[in-house]
């Protein structure tokens, strides 16, 4: 590892006059120090911004929240506002890493972690993302749980925070600290990017912003997360599908979907949305409004299997979501040998 | 392959370790900090890349808390910072100057083990051993995150105030801390004793609560059924 320079910082303010070029922010580090050991990493500075006073939790008046970017993400799992107003960012988040990570990963840090790509994260392979311009080995190698949708023949990863998918369905915003002056809040959907054909970057941060909150409006919806993996617990996503379903009347009124396991970023399922809104909320609905989403994708050699998974998934969390039922009927996380689901 | 190390001139070939020479970036930079560890502070200097792991094992020659992955992924370097559970290897020593730590070593209460360390004893809930002092942090996380009502990815109904630690909650709570030696079952039971005699303790805890207040009593026998249906 290279040695690096280690500050602490005490204000936001702060942290942004202590970021140098070379410099990198520092959470509970179990994603950067990792990168760091594995030499993909290369700062000569850490700005340690996990003492900084942004460990709150607020609930506003209308049922929204705002989320600190140094709250623990086993904090943000356990908070009983957050359970009870929007499940599916706790269900998220507990379906991520494992109990001592949870303890030491911050939100800002889970936003930001990079992929989980194997060439990524083996400095002696070539990688655009890590090294533009030297290829993507990922393309015609190993990719069986890289991207289906939104990918360029750049860069095939995907993102890896199970958390994140859960913001991209509820609408969260990023308040980010711009280096170049003040802090306004980015739609998730604006904060990461598809990779195109500059994969080194995986959002549209500028060096030296710092995230300082996330911000959740109510959802109003009954909402759940949903993931499969290749073993049942401590294990990325193959797909995940965080939901919210509004059905009146047997109708569906409203309904919020977005995957994980399959893009660049999370893909909120716009397309499946619009053609689930207003029509009658039962499988059949739900399986046509797959449908309409998956039909965007564009498989790779080893992973068309995530289209029918992830169909069968989004199908099988809104029927959960409209008959009122939990996972599997017996409450359990759903894995592999889950039936029906592959 | 070398391409990729070619662009960015810190890359030594080989992937950024360098194999015993001098590291890219300039000297080593090292730091004062304090650290409480099972209860005795030691004031120490690091090099700022050290993690706690290596602090513990390496400065202090604790060398309960073991080196399996050095990646997150096994579990066996758990220790409890500042009472949670945390994975040794990833944290950085430097970014816990002050922090109190407790290792396998603190567990017991000097030659008294903890109810925890009495049951792997008793259901044999190891083998080798060599995953057994993250366990045995980890485990000991476990119960009171529960105890604090922290849900887990089984939990039925995340919004309940208190989860029960069945054995599905209890392999969900513990898959960060994998067995070579594959001594998962006992461990389990070894954990679900522990948590079943505490739950049996704060059942009798709240009766007597009860015939000392007799006011109250129909309703502290309501609460002492409660915990004992969990
Ligand atoms: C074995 C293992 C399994 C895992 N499994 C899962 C999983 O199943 N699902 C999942 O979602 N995640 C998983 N993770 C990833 C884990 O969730 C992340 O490592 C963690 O959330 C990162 O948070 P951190 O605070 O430790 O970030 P750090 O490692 O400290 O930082 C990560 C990145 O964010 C930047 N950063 C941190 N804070 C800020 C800020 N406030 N503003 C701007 N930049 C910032 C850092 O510079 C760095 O680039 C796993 C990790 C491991 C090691
Ligand atoms: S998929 Fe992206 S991260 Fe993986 S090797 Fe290709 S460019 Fe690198
Ligand atoms: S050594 Fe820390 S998790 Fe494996
Ligand atoms: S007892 Fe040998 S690794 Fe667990």
């Amino acid at each position: 590892m290279r040695p690096f320079v280690y500050e602490r910082a005490g204000t936001a303010d702060d942290a942004l006059a202590l970021h140098d070029g070379d410099a990198r922010y520092l959470g509970g580090g179990t994603n950067l120090v990792d990168l760091m050991r594995l030499g993909v990493e290369l700062p000569g500075r850490l700005v340690d911004v996990a003492h900084l006073p942004l460990d709150r939790i607020e609930t506003g008046g209308d049922g929204g929240l705002v989320i600190g970017a140094t709250v623990r993400n086993s904090d943000l799992a356990a908070d009983p506002s957050v359970r009870a107003s929007h499940p599916v960012l706790a269900e998220a988040v507990l379906a991520g890493a494992s109990g001592q990570i949870r303890n030491l990963a911050t939100v800002g840090g889970n936003l930001l972690q990079r992929t989980r790509c194997p060439y990524f994260q083996n400095a002696g392979k070539p990688c655009n993302k890590r090294a533009p311009g030297s290829g993507c080995p990922a393309y015609e190698g190993e990719h069986h749980n890289l991207a289906i949708l939104g990918h360029s023949t750049a860069c095939v990863a995907t993102h890896p925070s199970d958390m994140a998918v859960a913001l991209a369905a509820l609408d969260a915003r990023v308040r980010v600290r711009r280096r170049s002056g003040g802090e306004r809040p980015v739609p998730l959907g604006d904060f990461y990017r598809l990779p195109g054909d500059d994969p080194s970057r995986d959002t549209t941060l500028e060096p030296g912003d710092l995230v300082t909150a996330v911000e959740v409006p109510p959802v109003g919806m009954p909402s759940r997360y949903r993931k499969v993996r290749e073993r049942a617990s401590f294990a990325f996503a193959l797909v995940s599908v965080a939901a919210a379903l509004d059905v009146a009347d047997g109708e569906v009124r409203d309904c919020r979907i977005a995957l994980g396991g399959v893009a660049h970023m999370p893909w909120r399922a716009r397309r499946a949305e619009e053609v689930l809104r207003g029509l009658p909320a039962n499988e059949e609905s739900y399986i046509r409004a797959a449908e309409a989403e998956l039909e965007l994708a564009e498989p790779l050699r080893d992973n068309a299997y995530k289209v029918p998974l992830a169909t069968n998934l989004i199908a099988r969390t809104l029927s959960e979501l409209g008959s009122g039922e939990r996972a599997g009927g017996d409450g359990r996380a759903p894995g592999p040998s889950d039936g029906g689901l592959s | 392959m070398d391409s990729a190390n070619n662009s960015d001139g810190d890359v030594p070939p080989g992937g950024g370790r360098p194999p015993g020479g001098a590291p890219p970036g300039g000297p080593p930079v090292r730091a004062v900090i304090t650290l409480v560890v099972n209860g005795t502070e030691h004031r120490i200097g690091v090099d700022t890349r050290a993690s706690l792991l290596d602090v513990l094992r390496e400065d202090l020659g604790l060398t309960g808390s073991k080196k399996g992955c050095d990646h997150g992924q096994c579990g066996a370097c758990t220790i409890l910072l500042d009472g949670r559970r945390a994975n040794g290897c990833l944290a950085l020593a430097v970014a816990h100057d002050g922090a109190r730590i407790t290792t396998v070593e603190g567990l017991a209460d000097g030659d008294r083990l903890s109810p925890l360390q009495e049951a792997f004893i008793e259901y044999d809930a190891f083998q080798c051993g060599y995953c057994t002092p993250g366990q045995l942090c980890s485990a000991t996380a476990v119960l009171d995150e529960a105890a604090a009502g922290w849900p887990s990815a089984v939990t039925p109904d995340i919004t309940a105030a208190t989860p029960m630690l069945d054995a599905a909650e209890i392999r969900e709570r513990m898959s960060g801390n994998l067995c070579r030696c594959g001594a998962y079952v006992n461990i389990v039971a070894a954990l679900r004793d522990t948590a079943e005699r505490a739950e049996r303790q704060s059942a009798a805890d709240a009766a007597r609560a009860t015939s000392a207040a007799s006011d109250a009593r129909s309703e502290a026998i309501g609460h002492a059924q409660g915990v004992g249906r969990r």
